[in-house]
């Protein structure tokens, strides 16, 4: 029998960007917080050893351990999923501050064309443009309507940037000039000038100077120091959930956290939820917390999972296209360039996680689509994240992957080569999304949830497109051999390719094809609010976290807001 | 000439040219082993006193470490080192796998988390699964290369009556390559799994922090012009010329 604890005002299911900042916003109003972690705790004195790309780059020291739990993956419905054995294409968060320990930074804010994709798109190519499988929806928010929540995200995080000359309105500045110009940012810069292109500096959460922000937390001025993305920050000077939301939580006496409580249940009466079950990993026990609001802020597999499990809201069925939960999984099609140089070296060992220049020219509907058989696009841009040896052993095509050829030349490119790349949006598609494995279990005893997801004919011509553009830049640039990256054939869980997880938890205008309302309260149970990735109906051209972080604040807002009045907030 | 020869004369007169170049003759790191497993590499380095190899007090700890810890048949220890090497080979660069102490670092790892798979999903039930699936073997990692080399030994016999670290380098890569390709039939896994394990583990002991057993005396890192850890770039991140620095590990924080 689980014990039964003391109710509380709110709970949060995870203690990420989206937990701490729900915790902060409603424990500095007054409301007694309990956020749930699944992992240990952590803080900067933690990373004083951390410039061991072994340990955290190659083994994932800060990520989610999947001896516990992890997913199942096909590729396609009719194939048998199987589970994610170890990480490999994303690498989920687990430990205070979830993903946002380890991430780069790369802060950016989804364009307008993104919140009302369908009307946009149909206003101006008509309703064939895309077929009826790609589930494209406006999201029941406009970007003037996040602008104010934009615009706190960045100030709570200190942004260091510059605006894109083709993004949103913005009613600010950005809080921080932007990071340092390098060789490689200027060169990147000064080709995509020629081409006609519009660079700006990438808008970064590795701080150009140290920064007070509004909740009176201090981050500190980035060092460069080439350990960052997959890495904690030595110096609090990549803004984290630990250095910034969670200590303001906190500091207001109102918020308890407690690690190492991993939930397995969200307690569901029909209409609400009355509370949360929980496991305390370290000795078995259960508990139970009762609560008048949730916050299910356990990133995107288990915002999904945990509603499965728990039954609420209605789980999505490719055959008939209804229900919600599961619905719209998108990730993420990563098309680029590699540039070998034969006469110049190039500091690649140093940068920072959000060092980089940007162009939108192709992304969202920045250019015309009528010719082209895809929509929306990708930001393309150079990054200079600090190259580390196991990691990086560039070799021209052709060349065999070991012995002393390989050898030699991995050596000789390891400076000499430079990558740009893209992040192009991924488009929703029937038959992608998320349910639960009918067979395989995590360490609770619960299914794990599972993955059905490939890549679409959409993908694939972006892919192609937006990756001769980013050649062409390359080429612009000096390159000697210019090694445009080519479209995988199928999605496959194995390398690496970007933690920009999205979908599943939709938002949405209609209960009918969204699980959530533009506060991100379930339409299905209304003291729930779902915040994350999980709620965008596609994933844009862009990092999540700026748009994510944004969506967590006006979540917060619904919150105070549902404390006061109750019911449905649209 | 073969290849073994080579190899000899080559370590040679890398060993000439590092002592030459490098103040206080900062080492070779692929002495010790060479004599240890006698296929490699370098003679002298059985004479060398820890003053001549330039090997100060940390480093002759680090030379203690120089034990199997995973490994119980040395010549199991000796088919990996051959193995590595070919992966990873010694040239005009700097030293290959058997001189970073790779050979060793894989052993530790194998011991440990890494070996033992700790934290990744082994419950059953196991089906072959697709290429985008990933790994899916009830093997741990080091009981895969247990596999591995018991087969890469088994096929140097069948295919040479030879011991694997006694064949030529062209051999040994003939052999390899057939692992790579996953045409040797193994146990509970398939020969481009361990392939595939073998080579990562290789770059991965070549390229880490020399707390882990190989990257020894950080040679790895000055082959690639890689400083190692480095407090802050801030005064150099806007150079315009390539920046030569000289490594750190995380030992400094230790002095
Ligand atoms: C290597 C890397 C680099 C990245 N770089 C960028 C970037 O440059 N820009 C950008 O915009 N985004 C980036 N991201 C993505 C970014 O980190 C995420 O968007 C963001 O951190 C998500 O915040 P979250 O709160 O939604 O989820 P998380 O940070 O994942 O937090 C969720 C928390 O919930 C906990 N949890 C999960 N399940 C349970 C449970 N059952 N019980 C209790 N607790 C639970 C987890 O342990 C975790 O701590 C990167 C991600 C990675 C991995
Ligand atoms: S690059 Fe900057 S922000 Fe990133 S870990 Fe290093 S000091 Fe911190």
């Amino acid at each position: 029998m689980a014990k039964k604890l003391p109710k509380v005002d709110v709970v949060t299911i995870g203690v990420g960007w989206t937990g701490g900042i729900i915790a902060a916003e409603l424990a500095k109003q007054g409301l007694k917080v309990v956020g749930l972690e699944r992992g240990a705790s952590r803080s900067t004195k933690d990373f004083l050893m951390v410039h061991d790309e072994y340990r955290y780059a190659i083994r994932y020291e800060l990520m989610q351990d999947t001896s516990k739990e992890t997913i199942t993956f096909r590729n396609a419905p009719n194939e048998r999923a199987l589970p994610m054995r170890q990480l490999g294409s994303f690498l989920i968060g687990e430990g205070l501050g979830g993903a946002g320990v380890h991430w780069n930074g790369q802060n950016f804010r989804f364009l307008p064309y993104d919140f009302q994709i369908r009307t946009m798109t149909e206003k101006k190519y008509g309703k064939n443009k895309i077929g009826a499988d790609y589930l494209i929806q406006d999201w029941g928010i406009t970007y003037d309507q996040l602008e104010p929540y934009f615009d706190r995200f960045e100030k709570t995080i200190g942004v260091s940037g510059e605006p894109s000359p083709l993004g949103g309105q913005r009613s600010n500045a950005y809080p921080t000039p932007p990071m340092k110009e390098t060789v490689i940012t200027k060169r990147f810069k000064e080709a995509s000038k020629k081409l006609g292109l519009h660079p700006y500096h990438m808008p970064s959460a590795n701080l150009s100077k140290a920064y007070k922000n509004p909740d009176g937390e201090q981050i500190n001025a980035c060092q460069y120091c080439g350990f960052c993305e997959r890495f904690g920050c030595e110096y609090g000077a990549k803004t984290s959930p630990n250095v910034t939301v969670i200590p303001t939580a906190e500091k207001t006496g109102n918020y308890e956290l407690r690690t190492h409580s991993n939930v397995t249940r969200i307690l569901y009466d029909g209409k609400k939820a009355t509370g949360v079950r929980y496991v305390d990993v370290l000795t078995g026990e259960e508990f139970e917390q009762p609560a008048d609001m949730i916050a299910l802020t356990s990133y995107v597999m288990n915002n999904a999972k945990l509603l499965l499990t728990s039954k609420i809201g209605k789980p999505y069925d490719p055959n008939s296209g209804t229900g919600v939960i599961g619905k719209n999984y998108c990730y993420q099609i990563l098309p680029g360039s590699v540039g070998f140089f034969e006469k110049e070296q190039f500091n690649t060992f140093m940068g920072a996680g959000a060092l980089g220049a940007t162009v939108d020219d192709f992304n969202g509907d920045n250019f015309d689509h009528s010719d082209v058989d895809f929509i929306h696009g990708g930001s393309v841009s150079i990054t200079q994240t600090g190259l580390r040896p196991i990691q990086n052993n560039p070799v021209p095509p052709d060349t065999p992957t070991w012995g002393k050829e390989f050898k030699a030349k991995s050596i000789h490119y390891y400076n000499r080569f430079l990558n740009i790349g893209a992040q192009g949006a991924s488009m929703p598609f029937r038959r992608n999304y998320m349910d639960l494995d009918p067979t395989y279990k995590d360490a609770y005893g619960e299914p794990l949830l599972r993955l059905t997801y490939d890549f679409t004919e959409q993908d694939k011509n972006l892919f192609k497109f937006v990756g001769e553009k980013s050649s062409e830049i390359m080429k612009e640039m000096g390159a000697d051999t210019v090694v445009t990256i080519k479209s995988a054939e199928k999605y496959n869980i194995v390398p690496y390719q970007t933690t920009h997880n999205t979908g599943g938890v939709i938002m949405g205008a209609d209960p009918n094809t969204s699980a959530v309302n533009n506060y991100l309260q379930m339409w299905d149970a209304e003291n729930v609010f779902v915040v994350g990735a999980s709620a965008f109906p596609h994933n844009s051209g862009y990092n999540p976290t700026g748009t994510v972080g944004a969506l967590a604040y006006r979540a917060a807002e619904g919150m105070m807001k549902y404390s006061k009045q109750g019911g449905s907030l649209v | 000439m073969t290849d073994k020869d080579q190899k000899v004369t080559m370590t040679r007169r890398r060993f000439i040219r590092n002592s030459s170049l490098v103040a206080g003759g900062a080492a070779i790191g692929g002495g010790l082993i060479g004599a240890l497993i006698g296929t490699n590499l370098d003679n002298d380095g059985k004479v060398k006193t820890s003053h001549e190899t330039g090997h100060n007090q940390q480093e002759n700890s680090e030379a203690s470490t120089r034990a199997l810890i995973y490994f119980t048949d040395r010549e199991d220890f000796q088919v990996l080192s051959a193995a590595t090497e070919r992966i990873f080979p010694e040239d005009e660069n700097g030293p290959g796998a058997i001189g970073l102490g790779v050979p060793y670092y894989i052993d530790h790892q194998l011991a440990g988390n890494y070996g033992n798979s700790t934290r990744e999903y082994m419950q059953g039930p196991f089906f072959p699964g697709t290429e985008t699936q990933g790994y899916q073997s009830p093997l741990k990692r080091n009981q895969v290369f247990n596999e591995g080399i018991r087969m890469l030994k088994e096929t140097s016999q069948k295919n040479y009556n030879k011991k694997f670290d006694e064949l030529d380098g062209e051999q040994q890569d003939e052999i390899l390559s057939q692992f790579e390709q996953g045409k040797v039939p193994l146990r509970g896994t398939d020969s481009n799994v361990f392939f595939s394990l073998l080579r990562s583990a290789v770059l991965e002991g070549a390229y880490s922090d020399p707390v882990y057993g190989g990257n020894a005396n950080m040679e790895g890192w000055k082959m690639k012009n890689f400083p190692g850890h480095q407090a802050s770039y801030l005064s150099q991140i806007e150079a315009k010329e390539f920046k030569k620095i000289k490594p750190q590990s995380l030992h400094v924080f230790h002095k």
